[in-house]
């Protein structure tokens, strides 16, 4: 499912039409809200209207209401990126021409939770100094007998797991979905190619679910974009409010 | 299918979780990209609407709150005039009521005290006549009666003084007689 490698570049595969539509997805984004954001008037326009309402989803859906407080609007950018970097990036699964989420491919998923979890402890230790380590991994509350069992699932689920779970969930929903549309098009192409009719005939029932399963991933498209970047929220608030959990 | 097979068995070596370090490097470098644009111009840009919108809808309601404030002083001050004038018209209704039922009360009495004049002066002046009357009425009748007298008798009654004697005495028997009678 790759385009002709573009340019020899590195050593096993070329340019790979991931690359390509990473690149275009930034392209796309950044004109987009540009646009949307350069002639600001009180009362927007068509283009700014649609602009405000995306940006706003985002400022006041998950920062303002994961975060909250003063200082939610210093992460709304990161949240906004996220959010439709990934929106874009999966939203070309279900593009015909493009077809292929970016994530479908695992090295982006993982940046991507890099850089998330690299924020949330910065903003952490920031916050709390390295007090902040063991605020994230000493649950107070806890009778002292019990600690030395929480503390390595708190160390486990919150420094090692997380970042996983936070990338992989994003990753193998975007294969997991190419993957059945992909399968459900070489079957309809498979049963089409048959000698007998009857045979034939069942590819229209399998057109039908893969119809309603490109429905289906049309929406978890959108959702895991919203997951991943509400789960950054709460990471992010978990790190600023330590001492309260 | 035969792309699908040899697509298959070349990435079926591959294992799914293990990154290709340039796609990596390419999404790093993008994403890096996209949120400085989104840091440097897009964020700002729109926070300053947003900033503006609001300053502006609070800058109406605040102009709004010292419109109503003024209308309601204004509305104050009208009913304020309003009671004033009222007051006033009252008051002057009340003066005018007591200057008419004065000037009522004293055409009233002026018109009394004309019509007893008038009264009174006709009383006067039909007394009058009617006292020139009986005086002149005395004089004839006294007259003719002698007269009629001195033919029915045949004796000249002629002496005035005894005539005028016996004349008197009849009509002031007359008038005891009418005056009894219109008692």
């Amino acid at each position: 499912m790759h385009l002709p490698a573009i340019l020899p570049w590195g050593a096993a595969e070329g340019f790979s039409k991931q690359m390509l539509l990473v690149l275009l997805s930034v392209v796309f984004i950044a004109v987009f809200f540009v646009l949307a954001a350069r002639k600001q008037q009180l009362v927007p326009g068509k283009l700014q209207f649609a602009g405000e309402a995306a940006y706003g989803f985002v400022r006041n859906g998950i920062a303002k209401d994961i975060i909250g407080g003063r200082d939610f609007i210093k992460y709304v950018p990161l949240l906004f990126s996220l959010f439709f970097f990934i929106l874009v990036n999966n939203i070309y699964g279900a593009i015909p021409f493009f077809q292929l989420p970016t994530f479908s491919h695992v090295g982006g998923a993982y940046v991507l939770a890099g850089i998330v979890y690299f924020t949330w402890i910065a903003i952490g230790v920031k916050k709390n100094g390295l007090r902040y380590f063991k605020l994230a991994t000493v649950p107070s509350g806890v009778p002292w007998f019990i600690l030395p069992i929480v503390i390595p699932i708190e160390i486990i689920s919150n420094f090692l797991v997380r970042p996983v779970t936070h990338s992989l969930r994003l990753f193998a929903t975007m294969l997991a979905g190419h993957l059945i549309v992909m399968i459900a098009g070489y079957g309809i192409e498979f049963l089409i190619m048959q000698e007998n009719v009857l045979l034939k005939g069942t590819s229209v029932l399998v057109l039908a679910g893969a119809i309603a399963m490109y429905m289906l991933e049309a929406l978890i498209m959108v959702l895991q974009a919203y997951v991943f970047t509400l789960l950054t929220a709460i990471y992010i608030e978990g790190a600023l409010h330590a001492d309260s959990h | 299918m035969n792309q699908l097979i040899i697509s298959a068995a070349t990435e079926g070596e591959v294992n799914p979780l293990m990154p290709n370090i340039w796609e990596m490097g390419v999404v790093f470098v993008g994403f890096a990209i996209l949120f400085f644009i989104v840091v440097k111009f897009v964020v700002p840009m729109f926070e300053k609407t947003f900033a503006e919108r609001a300053e502006a809808i609070e800058g109406g309601i605040a102009k709004a709150e010292k419109a109503q404030a003024e209308a309601s002083a204004a509305l104050e001050e009208y009913k304020q005039q309003l009671t004033d004038a009222r007051a006033e018209a009252n008051r002057i209704r009340e003066e005018a009521r007591a200057e008419g039922a004065q000037i009522l009360a004293d055409l009233k009495e002026k018109a009394a005290a004309e019509s007893a004049r008038i009264t009174a002066q006709a009383h006067a002046q039909i007394e009058s006549e009617r006292q020139a009357a009986v005086v002149s009425l005395r004089a004839e009748v006294g007259t003719l009666a002698t007269t009629l007298a001195g033919r029915i008798v045949g004796e000249a009654l002629t002496d005035d003084e005894r005539a005028a004697r016996v004349v008197d005495r009849f009509l002031a028997d007359l008038e005891t007689q009418s005056a009894g009678a219109a008692k």
